[in-house]
């Protein structure tokens, strides 16, 4: 029996894109559902009642909330590719600590000092690259927007996020989002 | 075999998970006790991004924030599981382990505020326990099912601490009969051997949690 993944987001969602990027990485079809979030589906309120946010993954009928949760559930149950998680538990709890770190706070400086290897991941992209990837959208928006260079400043981190989207998954998605960004902020 | 240790602190309930669930899986442990007003050298060193207890100290490794830590304890020692094979129910036990993370703020800030602040929290943290009751435990006698799980460790502090916490505020947040769930929860939870052995004394922690209290309404109202 095929798998019918849905997917519940609203597209400018750093959330969101995490799980659309677990996903592409493990190379998996689903159905894409945009949610309006000022009138949100009853099928969102029946699959997420606690927090009737997205992202949630609905994998054959069951749903799945919470993004780092998710992406945990689609490197457990697609575990033959493309590995998210290191398989060593001290390196996972590494992993988990950062994603963490990410969800509770965002420091830009903190960043720039972290990233020893290719990738958060080492030398190939892993949890906390797929956590943070989708805030280095907004890395473009700060710059094309705020007028500030987030090169001169974070030489490091762009390096970074331009070995991501090296990644076609990264690529193809980033592309969109950008493009959706710029148009809807003139 | 490498060597654990626990930084933890008295009578922190994210320093009792650990213990809790280090003793579950039967893993020898050095338990080293933190004062937190006057942190020692190791603790800065093993955990520099919070600077805060537990920490787990594997084979010199450090390993900071208790569910990063009881992964990671799942994990190494996979006797006694706490999590469930099934990567569906693994989701839903993590979930209700982040949710417990989301309470914090509201119960903090019951027992830290006064006045109009207070009785936000108060409502907030009702409506929460009732989410708690009906969504996360439902009709089952732990969390985890048959047997304690992951979530159940998380929620622990409602069994050992939240009594103590009222009582020392002065406001009961669990009334009698409005949560017979998770009332007999509470009683299941406190009633397996680990977690009976491993909780701390009432009246200490209500001496200690009083002058907490004294203290938070002292800078509140000053």
């Amino acid at each position: 029996m095929a798998d019918e993944i849905i997917l519940l987001d609203f597209w400018p969602s750093m959330f969101g894109m995490r799980v659309r990027l677990a996903l592409a990485e493990k190379g998996l079809k689903y159905e894409y559902r945009e949610e309006d979030l000022w009138n949100k589906s009853p099928l969102l309120l029946e699959m997420n009642p606690v927090h009737k946010k997205i992202p949630v993954l609905i994998h054959n009928g069951k749903p799945i909330c919470e993004s780092l949760i998710i992406v945990q559930y689609i490197d457990e149950v697609w575990c033959d590719k493309s590995p998210l998680l290191p398989s060593d538990p001290y390196q996972r709890a590494q992993a988990r600590f950062w994603a963490d770190y990410i969800d509770k706070k965002s420091a830009l400086s903190f960043w720039k000092e972290s990233l020893e290897k290719p990738y958060f991941g080492g030398e190939k992209i892993g949890f906390v690259d797929v956590a943070l990837v989708t805030f280095s959208c907004w890395f473009y928006a700060y710059e094309t927007f705020g007028n500030f260079s987030i090169e001169a400043e974070c030489p490091k981190l762009i390096a970074w996020t331009k070995r991501c989207m090296e990644r076609r998954a990264c690529r193809l998605l980033w592309k969109i989002h950008t493009r959706s960004m710029a148009l809807s902020w003139g | 075999m490498e060597d654990v240790k626990l930084l933890g602190a008295w009578p922190s309930s994210f320093s009792y998970r650990v213990i809790w669930v280090l003793k579950l899986k039967g893993v020898k442990y050095e338990y080293v006790e933190e004062n937190l007003f006057n942190k020692s050298d190791l603790l800065l060193r093993y955990n520099p991004i919070y600077k805060k207890i537990p920490v787990l100290v594997h084979g010199g490794k450090p390993i900071a924030e208790s569910i990063v830590i009881l992964e990671y304890v799942e994990e190494t020692w996979p006797q006694n599981p706490l999590l469930p094979k099934d990567p569906y129910e693994r989701a839903v036990a993590r979930f209700w382990t982040k949710f417990e993370e989301h309470t914090s703020p509201t119960f903090f800030s019951f027992f830290q505020s006064v006045g109009e602040e207070q009785e936000r929290a108060v409502k907030e943290a009702k409506e929460l326990l009732r989410i708690i009751e009906e969504q996360g435990l439902g009709e089952k006698k732990f969390f985890g099912g048959e047997e304690i799980g992951l979530a159940d460790i998380a929620f622990g502090w409602i069994a050992g601490w939240l009594r103590t916490m009222e009582e020392a505020v002065g406001v009961k947040l669990m009334e009698d009969d409005r949560f017979p769930r998770l009332q007999a929860w509470i009683e299941n939870f406190k009633a397996v051997p680990v977690i009976k052995e491993n909780l701390p004394d009432h009246n200490e922690m209500l001496a200690y949690f009083k002058q907490r209290r004294e203290m938070f309404i002292g800078s509140a109202t000053s």
